[in-house]
């Protein structure tokens, strides 16, 4: 059979056979960890919690009830199976109209009500995974290239560049300017790649990040319009984590500046989903928003390779069209996130663990770079292993989201209940409270010493940096409380 | 260099193609009992409507499936959360028995091989992702469905070779026809990859006999290529000669372990035998490990909705609705095509012999008024402005043989084909006497309708096209 094996992957396509589909990746070493051993407060309470995972699950009790007062919205029930034929039927590629009116109206609310979406302009895909994909083919061609700001999520390779053929240019956003992407590094980006004969044809950001849970301020938005604009390049946004923001300042969707810019609307494209702002990421719900009616043309007729299902169409209709349930919902879940936030933020702050300042996202951008041996990608995947086997929680590395600097680490909140946020702090409080421990022991103790030598000198200096610049990495830098840091010899 | 990608301004979408065209005419003037008694009737939409009450009694006696529900328990929270790309595990093993129930048992699926997808639509490119780039082609059987130019071709770059299947033997796949395709694969610097056969067949109805499926496997086996067998329409077969799958010819002729048996592949839906196509329900089946693993991990483009997965598992698990709906269903598909055949028969026209499928293929080279496909066109138009029928032209489905016509039985009341065939047979009566008196006529007339023809033809309709198959 191996030699029959081998013949016939000769017999296959190179995009089967490739690893464009990036799953090869350390990143999903993490993943084995966890489904080998995973975390359960009863049944296996010594094993891996997983916070390497995206999902937002504090609000599923807001749409089970909903759903038990609405049987009707289900095509299966005694309510509402008299929709039932109607709905198996339908298969139209244009999507349900109440589906599409909810989705609007959706996209609406998050985005302030300071912009109306057009429900004839919403177009479905296989979830936010097949939105990208789609927009891609109809803006490039293979061996073209997108500019994606690193730190990025780290499937782009995957939904941007596998079955399309395109490339991904990074631009490197750093912690300096709390990674803010800016336009001298979007010009540098798109020079060096004209000069490499790289043909690039948009930009791709997410607004809110992933990793970094930030929102993008109106005028980075601006300049990022305004850059694309001049190169009559595209602007995709992928505004999935929208209704995650949870605190000031506001989430401001591309829709709403091109309303107050002279801009070629031709170029800007939004990507959209349920799965992280209602949480439904099993229900497969992405959308490609256009303004370009050729764009949205094309990418109508290319959702026939990834439909919603109608009869979750149908459901959502019913969902997103009850207009208090929604606006009771977004409310609620930003309350959740904000809670959930604060309690790991300042639990880790009290253990001298920073994160980058963020108000979205169902993550932290957490800083280990003082925890690191040196500041290498080396260094952070040692580290992030003993994260993983020792102190037994998936976080994802940073190298994994293509980031410019080592140390840093994306970690979820949002997929757990609060006993095993506990469980989860008290594990890094341990872990840090042994380097600590092991800070007074005889022969390792020259080592941490020499190491919090280093330490102390490159946290000195974000410190100094910190009063620099108002809006750094958290005001309340934990630096003089660190115990890595407080022996000074 | 172009703002969009060359994707967006081709035309390997297909749909300006005639087949859409009936569509539009058809969302313009829909019939309807009582609203719109005059309006075009909808024969062009291969969708089985006959057993909806089947599924409605079984939605009433299992009320938890229908509310996020099992045992009890509520476990919305996990489907909710459910994204994984190897699929709910209770819905892979009732959708891989349900597939040997339709094959009499005589062949098992393995729930490791199977790949799902939304709908058998991203299953066929799915698979095409796999096995072919730009360069390489695909065999296909002719007549074929339509919507494969998009599926193939469109976004994979690969290409379609027809494989010419003639009225002579009733469209049998023949050995000539194989080795003239792969030839004029060779003319056209194309590397062949496979082969693409639909079977039963869309839109012939037919099912494969054992003698083609032999041959083909015998064709792969010597050019050393894939086989790809859309059996989407597997659970359709209402009468003998039986269904056989590719999966039991192997298994019969003791391929297991044969370089070959990698190299098949089995695209399947819920689309056309439960009548679900709104549900987007596809799968892919592989015997190649490589496959599977690309396949599924492609699948995230386009995973089928985990609320759906449940349903259909708890469904699809219930052993004795299953058998029961087949049953029940078989019966009725039959019922309703010889409704359908018997009916054409009094307007003088004959189909194709057929024992599957949600359309008969229909026999109107007589009702040309030249053999030529601008005759067809001519009379396709006649057939959905004047009788007012929506059907699919032959041509529409790469058939080299003007005349024929896929008519779908399927999805309309008995009483609605009913009303189709009495319009048919006014219609095919009035040519008959119309015939003689306009022969002088017909040369003028023809010329001026042709440029007509072309113009609408060739229109494309980019704000109303609609999927189908």
């Amino acid at each position: 059979m191996e030699f029959t094996r081998n013949n016939n992957r000769q017999l296959l396509s190179k995009v089967a056979t490739n690893d464009r589909h990036g799953e090869n990746t350390p990143y999903f070493e993490g993943w084995k960890a966890y489904d080998s051993n995973p975390f359960h407060p009863t049944q296996n309470p010594q094993g891996v919690i997983q916070m390497g995972l995206a999902e937002n699950q504090l609000c599923f009790d807001l749409i089970e009830k909903w759903l038990l007062e609405n049987p009707d919205a289900s095509i299966c029930t005694a309510e509402g199976v008299d929709r039932f034929r109607d709905i198996a039927i339908f298969q139209d590629y244009h999507g349900l109209k109440e589906f599409r009116e909810g989705v609007a109206k959706l996209m609406g609310r998050v985005g302030g009500n300071r912009v109306k979406f057009d429900p004839n302009r919403i177009v479905m895909s296989g979830g936010a995974t097949g939105a990208n994909e789609t927009v891609m083919f109809c803006l490039a061609d293979p061996g073209d290239a997108f500019l994606v700001p690193s730190p990025y999520y780290a499937a782009f390779a995957r939904d941007l560049g596998w079955r399309t053929g395109l490339e991904i240019v990074p631009v490197d956003c750093k912690s300096s300017n709390n990674f803010r992407i800016t336009r001298v590094a979007l010009e540098e980006a798109y020079e060096e790649a004209q000069r490499s004969n790289i043909n690039v044809k948009g930009v791709i950001i997410a607004n809110p990040s992933n990793p970094l849970g930030t929102v993008l301020d109106k005028e980075t938005m601006r300049s990022l319009v305004s850059f694309i604009n001049d190169k009559s390049i595209h602007l995709v946004c992928d505004e999935i984590y929208a209704a995650t923001v949870f605190g000031s300042p506001r989430f401001i969707s591309v829709a709403e500046i091109i309303q107050d810019m002279d801009c070629n609307r031709d170029l800007i494209h939004i990507v959209y989903s349920l799965s992280k702002d209602m949480g439904l990421p099993g229900f497969r719900v992405g959308i490609v928003y256009s303004f370009n009616d050729c764009v949205m043309n094309c990418a109508r007729k290319m959702s026939s390779f990834g439909l919603v299902s109608s009869q979750t169409q149908f459901l959502l209709a019913a969902m997103l069209n009850d207009e208090e349930f929604v606006g009771n919902f977004l409310r609620e879940s930003s309350k959740r996130l904000a809670k959930r936030h604060h309690v790991f933020t300042k639990g880790l702050e009290r253990i001298g663990i920073s994160t980058l300042k963020s108000n979205a996202g169902l993550f932290f951008w957490m800083d280990m770079r003082p925890l690191l041996k040196e500041q290498t990608v080396q260094a952070e995947i040692e580290l992030w292993r003993v994260i993983i086997n020792k102190v037994k929680l998936n976080v994802s590395p940073g190298s994994s989201f293509q980031c410019s600097e080592p140390g840093w680490f994306r970690v979820c909140f949002a997929n757990m209940d609060d006993e095993t946020v506990q469980v989860a702090l008290e594990r890094i409080r341990e872990f840090v409270h042994q380097g600590k421990e092991e800070d007074g022991a005889s022969e390792k103790s020259k080592h941490w010493r020499k190491q919090n030598l280093r330490l102390s000198f490159s946290s000195s200096r974000l410190y100094n940096e910190s009063l620099m610049s108002p809006h750094m990495i958290s005001p309340h830098s934990p630096i003089p409380q660190s115990p890595l840091v407080r022996a000074r010899t | 260099m172009g703002l969009l990608s060359r994707k967006v301004t081709c035309n390997s979408h297909g749909q300006d193609s005639s087949y859409f065209l009936g569509w539009q005419e058809y969302e313009k003037n829909p019939y309807d009992e009582v609203k719109n008694p005059k309006g075009i009737i909808q024969m062009g939409l291969a969708e089985n409507q006959l057993s909806f009450d089947l599924l409605e009694s079984w939605l009433a006696k299992n009320p938890e499936a229908a509310s996020f529900k099992r045992d009890g328990q509520s476990i919305f929270k996990e489907l909710a959360l459910f994204q994984d790309y190897h699929g709910l595990p209770a819905f892979k093993k009732a959708l891989v028995d349900f597939m040997s129930e339709i094959r009499g048992n005589k062949v098992t699926f393995d729930t490791n091989n199977i790949v799902l997808t939304a709908g058998a639509t991203s299953a066929n490119e799915t698979l095409m992702f796999c096995l072919a780039e730009k360069g390489d082609a695909f065999l296909l059987p002719t007549p074929y469905y339509p919507g494969f130019d998009r599926d193939l071709k469109w976004r994979t770059g690969a290409e379609i070779v027809p494989i010419v299947c003639t009225s002579s033997n009733g469209f049998k796949i023949t050995e000539s026809a194989l080795e003239e395709a792969y030839q004029e694969a060779q003319r056209r610097n194309l590397r062949v990859k496979g082969v693409l056969v639909t079977n039963p067949s869309n839109p012939l109805g037919t099912t494969m006999t054992r003698t083609e499926l032999d041959l083909l496997v015998n064709f792969i086996s010597d050019k050393e290529i894939h086989l790809i067998s859309d059996e989407i329409y597997a659970g359709t077969v209402f009468s003998s000669p039986a269904f056989i799958s590719i999966m039991e010819v192997l298994k019969d002729r003791k391929l297991e372990s044969s370089q070959v048996w990698e190299r098949v592949h089995v695209v399947y839906s819920l689309s056309k035998d439960l009548g679900l196509p709104g549900f987007r329900v596809g799968a892919i089946y592989s015997n190649d490990p490589i496959v599977v693993a690309a396949a599924t991990k492609m699948s995230s483009f386009g995973l089928v909705s985990s609320q759906t997965q449940f349903l259909l598992s708890a469904m699809l698990s219930d052993k004795k609705f299953t058998k029961e709906y087949l049953s029940k269903n078989h019966k009725r598909l039959q019922k309703r095509q010889n409704k359908l055949v018997s009916g054409l028969e009094k307007a003088g026209i004959s189909c194709l012999e057929s024992n599957a499928g949600l359309f008969c293929w229909v026999d109107m080279r007589h009702l040309l008024s030249s053999n030529t496909f601008e005759a067809e066109m001519e009379l396709w138009k006649r057939i959905v402005y004047d009788v007012k029928l929506n059907i699919s032209p032959g041509s529409s489905c790469h058939c080299t043989e003007p005349g024929w016509f896929r008519v779908c039985f399927a999805n309309m009341s008995e009483d609605t084909l009913k009303l189709a065939m009495q319009r048919l047979k006014s219609f095919v009566s009035s040519i008959t006497i119309n015939n003689q008196s306009h022969q002088e006529l017909k040369n003028t007339r023809r010329k001026n309708r042709n440029k007509w023809v072309f113009r609408l033809s060739f229109q494309s309709f980019h704000d109303r096209e609609q999927e189908e198959r």
